[in-house]
């Protein structure tokens, strides 16, 4: 998995690679808590193995703005294997975005790759919604790319499907002139 | 987007196959449940058997069995041995090349992309939990008519 649009990067999705016993051993083991400073270098160690990219500050920047106990609906929430971090999951509660009542916003998970289809994004995925629910809201909404069919796929399996809003956006170089090409696939970063 | 019919029949015959990968369905107990001909739907299976999603099963018994990974196979993956998913531009038509017909064909692209990337994003396995999902207000409705 990796993370959603929202986020500042394109994100290059790969095919996972196959979790073993152990992984799904240890998965039964996971705890989903907040995040801690302790937590910051595996996630951008994670985050780097799917991007490519290492982003130090915007890890920082993150972790000032979502880390600590969700009071602002605010949550970062790391998957603890043993001690080690599996995964996170990133969202936060937003309000009245265009009259839509408040929801919960999903913008950021992933799951360290020999961890992976032992259910750690599910527990996260299901970690987050709860603290969401306890904010208050009934509905759970993320953003990703069209071609990042593996996280797409994810999150529908664990019953999400389109809502009720379209995401739109335009080329602020051309603003106002007639886009060049039709509408490509990919994330725009 | 509209299906072409062979398009809906290999997906209702997917899903009932990937439902039960144990079991050997026969064509014409799929023909039957859908209401469309068995000789039709024999032409889709052999499809489906050719792209390695299912395998034709003989004699007593007999019939397909799903041999595909549904936690893999996306709706797109069958559609697309269906229904030629080309970009637009390789279909010119009269009027294409005028300003109306290239914002026209914008509009089609952009809804195009957003079916196949709903498509793609749906493996059977979500498929399955969905068909389980419709079924449930069907069951329980039955379930009310038979305790009156």
């Amino acid at each position: 998995m990796t993370r959603a649009a929202g986020a500042t990067d394109a994100v290059r999705v790969r095919r996972l690679p196959r979790g073993g016993t152990r992984a799904r051993a240890a998965a039964s083991d996971i705890v989903v808590r907040p995040a801690r400073l302790a937590d910051l270098d595996p996630v951008i160690a994670i985050d780097k193995t799917v991007t490519g990219l290492e982003k130090r500050d915007y890890w920082r920047s993150v972790f000032r703005r979502y880390a600590g106990n969700g009071q602002s609906g605010r949550q970062f929430l790391v998957a603890d294997a043993g001690g080690r971090v599996a995964g996170f999951v990133i969202g936060e509660v937003r309000d009245w975005e265009f009259g839509s009542p408040p929801c919960g916003w999903v913008f950021g998970i992933d799951v360290r790759p020999d961890m992976r289809l032992a259910g750690v994004g599910a527990r996260m995925l299901t970690a987050i919604c709860e603290r969401f629910r306890r904010s208050g809201v009934q509905t759970v909404r993320t953003m990703l790319a069209r071609d990042n069919t593996l996280v797409l796929s994810f999150f529908r399996s664990q019953g999400m499907m389109a809502g009720p809003f379209i995401p739109l956006e335009m080329d602020l170089a051309n603003a106002g002139e007639a886009p060049a090409r039709p509408a490509r696939s990919g994330p725009s970063r | 987007m509209r299906l072409q019919k062979n398009t809906s029949l290999a997906l209702y015959s997917v899903i009932e196959f990937a439902a039960d990968p144990e079991r050997h369905v026969s064509a014409a107990e799929i023909a039957a449940k859908y209401g469309v001909s068995a000789h039709h739907l024999a032409k889709v299976l052999s499809d489906l058997a050719r792209a390695d999603i299912v395998k034709s099963v003989r004699g007593a018994g007999g019939g397909y069995r799903f041999t595909g990974n549904a936690r893999r196979l996306t709706l797109l993956d069958v559609i697309r041995l269906f229904e030629d998913f080309a970009p637009s531009a390789t279909r010119r038509e009269p009027g294409e090349a005028t300003p109306v017909g290239m914002a026209l064909r914008l509009v089609q692209s952009e809804i195009d992309e957003i079916a196949k990337a709903t498509f793609g994003s749906i493996t059977l396995a979500t498929m399955l939990r969905l068909v389980e999902r419709q079924a449930r207000p069907a069951k329980r409705s039955a379930a009310r008519t038979r305790g009156r």
